[in-house]
């Protein structure tokens, strides 16, 4: 077919409208589908990492400018957990997300990597069942682990040829833990009760948990 | 904590080197490099489309899509801006600076189709940076992906000179070397 | 040309991975294991299909000058709509293809065969040859991953051979991609392509 102006800008138009149409359709059709998708995933997630619950409340909290999630699970009228919805955009392939749960008393439950794009075979590892990440802190408590990899003075395994993986995994959860002490309201106790307990988990979460700390 | 700039160039140049770890603007990475010099103009032509790109791309996410709330349109919306970006440059070059369009002007249509250039775009806005980081990030991924282009060039050149099996000539001798090459870039893992 | 050879060409004759070696990109990037590699290549195909078939619709109502700019339109269109299925009913494919979904967009494949086919054939031929180069395409990202996988990670299509521990993990990284895929070319070279 010849080109003319007209003709070529007629063509385009309709067919980038057209294009649009149908693509907005199918957005409709399936923007359901995928909330639907992410929400059980979130859901599976928080009831992997915490104890059997029958109802769950969200709040929401930002650290570091990065917004964190807190489900508070309850069985009857007793909290049993805390789930936390954690994030750092520190991995190796960017962003990597997780839900990290803790019970009443601050011990590490049970942690799920939702969203990572970490090296196959390496980062990724991350995700598997009793991964030396997870079980060097699951069932610790997390005011006496310092979320810290070996390389970097720490105590805490890494996975073999992904350091950068593992510390943010680790950043990660220490993240988690902070948004665990707001919520739980433990910061506040601790604060009162014992200043040297929390001066002590404090300082060992880095800078910004240190400068929390004091202010608060 | 932010990741700061020097990671990102980093990362972006050696540790996650666009072609040999992301295997992004592969087919370029063949089939251009076969000289040190249009490797050398490819790269100097992809740097520049990119860093355009990033800072469009950017503004039109955060300015258009995301107030309409009509992210599922990124990619069209994306490479209709690369296209016509590159053909924006092609025209501009050739008005302001023939010299510079001939030595860049016959790789300017390869880069549309270069996955590397879309690829950046999509993945600075899932890694959710700011507008300098993206212009950086974009930015030493293309020194990296120039950079891979021109050692690889380099060493085909004297391959060129060597006799290969039969079965390995072209691209199959080609890919082995980059397979090589991508084990020496693994080294710079654990550098950020 | 009768149907059925359509659809061989696109295998053998045209394989686009080891003849034509075009879609480099997710060839290497996605092939880490059987299934993402089967994946990719079902996704590619999918797209594949529907673009040619639109584009032997449309190609006398297009202007010369803006074909190119109307068939990316086209594609990407279908791309986004694949790339929004899969979010939706295979999030898990989805999450471990990355961003290489989107970046069908600028697989060479798809132009290529729109350029070079479905604008001067038919729809049925279209599709055929969609159908053809899709499941060479497909085949292909497929031997590729499970070559992969069972050398690097000592398993296939995710079934554990319990030899994980003996398998060198370089082949699921970057380097292995390149070199699984430069010895299986050799491989075709020397026997399919004659």
């Amino acid at each position: 077919m010849k080109s003319t102006l007209f003709n070529m800008v007629a063509v385009l138009f309709s067919i980038t409208l057209i294009a649009s149409a149908g693509v907005g359709a199918v957005n409709m059709i399936t923007a359901d589908a995928i909330a639907e998708t992410k929400a059980a995933a979130t859901k599976a997630a928080v009831a992997n990492v915490l104890p059997e619950f029958d109802s769950n409340e969200q709040s929401e909290q930002t650290i570091d400018d990065m917004p964190i999630v807190v489900y508070t699970a309850k069985k009857g009228d007793k909290t049993v957990g805390y789930a936390v919805e954690s994030m750092t955009k520190n991995g190796f392939g960017g962003v990597i997300r997780m839900m990290v749960g803790f019970t009443t008393d601050g011990k590490i439950n049970n942690v799920n990597v939702l969203e990572q794009a970490e090296t196959p075979g390496l980062g990724t590892k991350m995700c598997d069942e009793g991964n030396a990440l997870l079980s060097s802190i699951q069932g610790k408590n997390s005011w006496e682990v310092e979320f810290k990899v070996k390389k970097d003075g720490g105590e805490l395994d890494a996975l073999t040829a992904a350091t950068i993986s593992s510390r943010a995994y680790y950043e990660a959860v220490a993240r988690a833990y902070q948004a665990f002490l707001v919520a739980s309201g433990a910061k506040d106790k601790a604060d009162g009760v014992s200043g040297a307990t929390a001066a002590k988990s404090a300082s060992k979460e880095g800078n910004t948990a240190q400068e929390g700390g004091q202010n608060e | 904590m932010e990741l700061s700039y020097f990671a990102i160039i980093i990362g972006a140049i050696f540790v996650n080197n666009v072609v040999l770890a992301q295997f992004l603007g592969i087919c370029p990475f063949l089939g251009v490099s076969s000289k040190v010099d249009t490797s050398m103009g490819m790269g100097a032509a992809v740097t520049f489309v990119m860093a355009l790109t990033a800072i469009v791309a950017w503004s039109i996410q955060e300015f258009i899509l995301v107030p309409l709330g009509i992210e599922y349109m990124q990619t069209i919306v994306f490479i209709l801006v690369i296209a016509a970006l590159v053909q924006m440059v092609e025209i501009v070059l050739k008005k302001v600076s023939p010299s510079l369009y001939q030595a860049l002007g016959i790789f300017l249509p390869l880069i549309t189709t270069n996955c590397a250039v879309l690829g950046v775009a999509i993945l600075m806005i899932q890694k959710e940076f700011n507008l300098l980081q993206s212009f950086a990030y974009s930015v030493a991924t293309a020194i990296g992906f120039a950079i891979a282009m021109v050692i690889f060039a380099g060493i085909r050149e004297r391959l060129e000179l060597d006799g290969v099996p039969a079965a390995l000539k072209g691209i199959p001798i080609a890919l082995i070397t980059a397979a090589i090459l991508a084990m020496a870039f693994m080294g710079f893992s654990g550098l950020v | 040309m009768n149907k059925l050879q359509i659809i061989t060409n696109g295998i053998l004759k045209n394989n686009p991975t080891f003849v034509l070696v075009l879609g480099m990109c997710p060839t290497l990037g996605t092939t880490t294991s059987a299934i993402n590699g089967m994946g990719m290549g079902v996704a590619t195909m999918a797209v594949l299909i529907m673009s040619n078939l639109v584009i032997s619709l449309i190609k006398n109502l297009i202007p010369d000058k803006v074909r190119i700019p109307a068939f990316i339109v086209v594609i990407a269109s279908f791309v986004t709509i694949i790339q929004m299925l899969m979010q939706a009913y295979v999030p898990s494919l989805y999450a471990s293809l990355g961003v290489f979904i989107p970046l069908i967009v600028v697989n060479c494949i798809i132009l290529g065969r729109a350029e070079a086919f479905a604008s001067k054939n038919g729809p049925i031929d279209s599709i055929l040859d969609g159908i053809g180069i899709g499941l060479g395409f497909t085949l292909a990202l497929t031997t590729i991953g499970a070559v992969r996988e069972v050398l690097g990670s000592g398993a296939i299509f995710g079934y554990s051979l319990g030899i994980a521990d003996y398998m060198p993990l370089v082949f699921v990284l970057a380097p292995g991609a390149f070199l699984v895929l430069g010895y299986l070319m050799v491989l075709f070279n020397k026997f399919a392509k004659k």
